[in-house]
């Protein structure tokens, strides 16, 4: 994820310290993985020498000075053209499991035993995930949907390997 | 051997059809209040496990035991009174009599067990309100949405409050959305009632609501607890 085009996106509702700004990005994305501090200040460093955010105003506290952001027109333009370009796909073509499957016919271990295993650690995961949902509100749900269907997507590959084992011993030459 | 604590178990369970094997020693065992997902390839033996633990088709070989007693040694009356009264039923598609009305077709197996029309209906509409569907219960099945029907038979399968539930293929015929809150409430409800729930099904969204799973694979059953 691009920390600093959401951390834009974020300010264009209105200016907003970094504290605010942590809060509302570990509000609304930061479900697994909060923000630390340090990463928003070297973001908004950067944003700042890039001309997408200015410094509106500066409030004098105890600890450091607290900046007050806003976007800059340049920031606004930045972020409608990110919103606007389509994230590239993953190709998972360098697949870790088809080169354990491969390896472990090779090597004359159980490829069936680890695709197995690995159905199990997966549904393990799904049913974390599927509990999380039960209790969750619409934005947990969405975002553990999101992993649950690529985890499907995972295990479906799985029963077709399974399926194939014996066809894929012989194209590998196992 | 029987594990010990289970409450319907399948040991050794061999089936045939003509020259296909469907199932071939094939163990299976579910405790009260669990939701076991059977899993597997098509034409794996899933569907066949689920119709000789139910009673619904004798086996060739193997013990199916239901709490204590073998299916084997009970007559075909008793068997049918076990599915009428403690298994409940969902299918894919095509459960419901389209002849009957929602409410009606919730409260038959409560009728089939002799129970007053008033009564049953009554009880059938507290489900039918449980499965969110009770504004439809003077809907036709054809006059209904398939989840909608779905979540009918769901409600139907529960109306006995039955302590096994056998789900063949539940959501196979809807949509992701539809799918998912047929699984949440026939899980929540089968875990208010303590219900076991043998859950067929090839989709791993679906088994996710499961506790554990067991993977069928030509004719044989697999437990995969533990695995890893």
């Amino acid at each position: 994820m691009s920390i600093g085009h959401t951390l834009l996106g974020l300010l264009e509702s209105g200016p907003r310290h970094g504290y605010d700004l942590k809060r509302a990005f570990d509000e609304h994305f930061g479900q697994d993985r909060p923000l630390h501090y340090g990463q928003v200040y070297s973001t908004m460093s950067r944003l700042l020498k890039n001309g997408l955010v200015e410094v509106e105003g500066i409030e004098p506290g105890d600890g450091p000075d607290r900046k007050r952001y806003a976007i800059t027109d340049a920031g606004v333009t930045d972020v409608g053209r990110w919103l606007g370009r389509p994230e590239k796909p993953e190709p998972y073509l360098q697949s870790t499991l088809y080169t354990k499957v491969v390896l472990a016919l090779l090597t004359g271990r159980s490829a069936e035993g680890l695709l197995d295993a690995q159905r199990s650690e997966h549904l393990r995961m799904m049913r974390g995930l599927t509990e999380r949902k039960r209790g969750g509100d619409l934005a947990d749900q969405l975002i553990c949907d999101h992993a649950l269907f690529h985890l499907e997507a995972d295990l479906r590959w799985l029963e077709l390997t399974a399926a194939r084992l014996d066809q894929l011993a012989k194209a590998v030459g196992a | 051997m029987i594990p010990a604590g289970s409450l319907l178990s399948g040991v050794g369970l061999r089936k045939s059809y003509g020259q296909t094997r469907a199932l071939d020693g094939a163990d299976f065992s579910i405790h009260p209040g669990e939701v076991v997902a059977v899993m597997g390839p098509s034409g794996s033996g899933k569907s066949t496990l689920l119709h000789c633990l139910a009673g619904i088709v004798p086996v060739d070989e193997g013990r199916v035991t239901y709490d204590g007693r073998s299916l084997s040694d009970m007559s075909d009356a008793e068997r049918s009174a076990l599915r009428r009264g403690e298994f409940g039923f969902i299918f894919q598609f095509g459960q419901l009599v389209p002849e009957l009305t929602c409410l009606e077709n919730a409260a038959l197996p409560l009728r089939l067990t002799g129970l007053r029309r008033k009564e049953a209906e009554a009880q059938a509409l507290h489900w039918l309100e449980r499965l969110e569907v009770a504004d439809v219960r003077h809907h036709r099945p054809g006059q209904i949405s398939g989840g909608q029907g779905q979540r009918v038979a769901v409600a139907r399968a529960l109306v006995t409050s039955p302590r096994v539930v056998f789900a063949d293929e539940p959501t196979g015929a809807l949509d992701s959305l539809n799918g998912e809150r047929v699984m949440q409430l026939l899980t929540e409800a089968a875990r208010e009632t303590h219900a076991a729930v043998v859950l067929v099904t090839h989709e791993a969204r679906v088994a996710a609501y499961s506790d554990r799973e067991v993977v069928v694979r030509d004719g044989r059953a697999r437990d995969m607890a533990g695995i890893l």
